[in-house]
């Protein structure tokens, strides 16, 4: 039954608790002796007020919109998948394989392979939990993580000891070739005469995950395949009453998942350093878990959230160079969000759709 | 297009200039945290210094995690802090690319060479003070066992060991010197307790003097070394005063003078590679009122004596860094 409309529960309710997170924060900085509206100012005027900032804002949208995808795939099979964060780590390491050891002509051709080896690495990454899950009944979540943490390690020991070129003492990989550089949103928007910061690191991988977002929309709802992996979700006894084989639904959803979490390092690492760093997810394995959850698991719902993600994330690094608040404090912050969008849903949800209940009785 | 982009540039140089006798600088920390009592906070003390004698102000950061290095230093390029001074080799990578994309400021790395006309590279010759505390660390030992702990493994920080060790041999021949490093991450410079761990075991393998050049994990190196009874010798900055009277020396490492010289200077300072040794006061060991009664006058004499033959050329310390190859292990 529904007790609210439409508009309530897609709208509504994630901006009623984003209102409530704000406000917290803002107690927060209150609380340590800052301004919390010229903080506000700052990390919008930081994100949002130049070229410059939308350059960084939606270069950190583009990894939130491809994590958010991997966990949305996952959970409308009604698998949390944790371990985006691994996944997008050995997503990196091919990439870095495939840049550093493969002499191409072009960044076009480049991509394409970038992209194909990232998924089929994350994929890789996904496949183990996800077998460990179809045949020996382990719980996802806990492999997942389990194995966010195996990633971190193979990707320390990898870049300390074998990928890092001998005459560095920074444990990443060498820069890859110019000829690899994606082209940029200045590069991209100059051809239509629009002058874009040459800074921002945002680039045709921001188009490139609208179209994931678009591809995965069609298979979810007009697709056999989605169809099943819909229903899996919604009720895995009558998913396999109907014939559908829950081994292959949950094989199926975590590689696609996976595929999806691997190829947010052909961003923050082709489109961004240009070479395999440490740490070149920054958590946004786990951020995408929260714009999963704040976009209801929609392929195109995500997209939202996951810009908003992406301003908190560079208006909080505006706002740790601008203001003497500490970074840690900006981690609150997105904490909060994440807690009030995610994990309190219900808190506002339930008072809301009581409210909506009294106003339809009335009327 | 291509008119308009000059005429953007144009603009963009004008008010560069125009700025430049304003232009704050800025300072951009390392992983390992602006406080770590060692060698980041050794550039925030020069930078402060800066601060008090001139009356003006300075932009800092911390940064949190590798990926963040390039967008610091752009940030601060972009809003038109000149000079940009930054510390640890690692930021000679994202410096080389935006160094080239902002050639009317002028940017600073301590401990890394970044080869372009508006960048200052300064380095130290870390295995001269190295060598001196490795003599006093040989002097001062009883059971004939020295140890190292350093932070991350890498040519900078066996440096600091060979230094250490040749420094300990020429003193005391007799001598057993223990390397071990904390990590071969970034996340080795800040791990007070694998710090403390490590000298534990280096302890119950008879060492009495331990040297700690690893950053923040120096502090679990530190307070180790008191609690077991044994002497430790500091890192960077002087960090005698941590624990009074058993901390035998520091090894100071000048990155406050190499931070302050480079705000004073301004963006119209000197570029090149700069090398601060131990004749330029760039590197030496600290003696003060916390550890005068631990120094004896032999020390001080023979100490005296090595910084006298090293300045003027006649002792060649060995740069682990020159060759890759150290005359004693410190694997």
């Amino acid at each position: 039954m529904k007790t609210m409309p439409k508009w309530a529960d897609v709208l509504l309710v994630p901006l009623i608790s984003l209102l409530i997170a704000f406000a917290l924060s803002a107690l927060v900085i209150l609380a340590i002796g800052e301004d919390p509206i010229r903080a506000m100012e700052l990390m919008v005027t930081g994100s949002l007020g130049s070229t410059y900032g939308w350059g960084y804002t939606l270069y950190y949208t583009t990894n939130f919109l491809l994590t958010g995808l991997a966990v949305s795939i996952a959970f409308q099979a009604k698998l949390f998948n944790i371990g985006g964060e691994g996944q997008a780590m050995i997503g990196g390491l091919g990439v870095a394989l495939v840049c550093l050891f493969i002499p191409w002509p072009n960044w076009w051709l480049a991509i394409v392979a970038a992209i194909l080896a990232s998924a089929l690495f994350g994929a890789m990454w996904a496949a183990i939990p996800a077998w460990l899950q179809a045949k020996a009944g382990s719980h996802i979540v806990i492999t997942t993580i389990m194995f966010n943490f195996i990633a971190a390690s193979l990707m320390n020991y990898l870049l300390s000891h074998v990928l890092r070129p001998t005459t560095s003492m920074d444990p990443a990989t060498a820069r890859f070739d110019n000829v690899l550089r994606l082209p940029r949103l200045h590069d991209i928007l100059g051809l239509v005469g629009i002058d874009f910061s040459r800074s921002g690191p945002a680039n045709i991988m921001l188009f490139i995950a609208l179209a994931f977002c678009v591809l995965a929309y069609v298979l979810l709802w007009r697709t056999r395949l989605g169809f099943e992996i819909r229903a899996f979700g919604q009720s895995e006894a009558a998913a396999h009453y109907a014939g559908i084989s829950s081994f292959k639904i949950i094989m199926v959803a975590m590689l696609i998942s996976g595929a999806l979490a691997g190829t947010m390092a052909v961003n923050s690492v082709m489109g961004g350093p240009q070479r395999l760093v440490m740490n070149a997810v920054e958590g946004a394995g786990f951020i995408g878990i929260a714009v999963a959850l704040m976009g209801r698991s929609h392929p195109i719902g995500i997209i939202a959230p996951a810009l908003l993600f992406g301003f908190l994330f560079q208006g909080g690094s505006e706002l740790a160079i601008e203001t003497s608040i500490p970074r840690d404090m900006i981690v609150i912050i997105q904490a909060l969000v994440i807690m009030f969008t995610g994990a309190l849903d219900n808190m506002v949800r339930r008072p809301l759709e009581l409210l909506f209940l009294a106003l339809r009785r009335r009327a | 297009m291509k008119l308009t982009r000059t005429l953007l540039g144009a603009t963009a140089v004008a008010a560069l200039t125009a700025g430049a006798a304003w232009a704050e600088p800025a300072l951009i920390y390392d992983l390992g945290g602006k406080f770590d009592k060692s060698f980041n906070e050794m550039a925030y003390t020069g930078a402060m210094r800066w601060a008090e004698e001139t009356g003006m102000e300075f932009r800092d950061i911390e940064l949190q995690s590798e990926t963040q290095r390039e967008q610091a230093i752009r940030r601060f390029a972009e809003a038109g802090y000149n000079p940009v001074v930054m510390t640890g080799f690692s930021m000679a990578t994202p410096l080389e690319v935006v160094a080239a994309d902002y050639p009317d400021t002028t940017f600073v790395i301590i401990d890394g060479v970044v080869d372009l006309p508006n960048v200052r590279s300064v380095l130290f010759a870390e295995q001269e003070g190295s060598y001196l505390v490795g003599m006093a660390a040989g002097m001062a030992t009883e059971s004939n066992t020295v140890s190292f702990v350093g932070g991350m493994d890498v040519p900078l920080i066996r440096a600091f060991a060979c230094g250490y060790a040749q420094g300990a041999h020429a003193a005391n021949p007799d001598v057993n010197v223990i390397v071990n490093y904390t990590g071969t991450t970034p996340a080795a410079w800040n791990d007070p307790v694998r710090g403390s761990e490590i000298t534990a075991a280096q302890i119950s393998q008879g060492s009495d003097v331990v040297f700690a050049a690893a950053g923040g994990t120096g502090v679990g190196v530190l307070q180790r070394a008191v609690d077991d009874g044994i002497l430790s010798i500091g890192v960077d900055s002087n960090q005698n005063y941590l624990h009074p009277g058993q901390v035998l020396t520091s090894m100071m490492k000048r990155v406050d003078n190499a931070v302050f010289d480079a705000f004073t200077s301004g963006p119209e300072m000197e570029t090149g590679v700069h090398v601060m040794n131990l004749q330029s006061g760039g590197v030496g060991w600290a003696l003060d009122e916390h550890n005068e009664s631990l120094i004896t006058q032999e020390m001080r004499d023979a100490l005296a004596a090595a910084e006298a033959s090293i300045s003027s050329g006649e002792l060649v310390v060995h740069d682990y860094r020159s060759d890759n190859t150290c005359p004693y292990s410190v694997e």
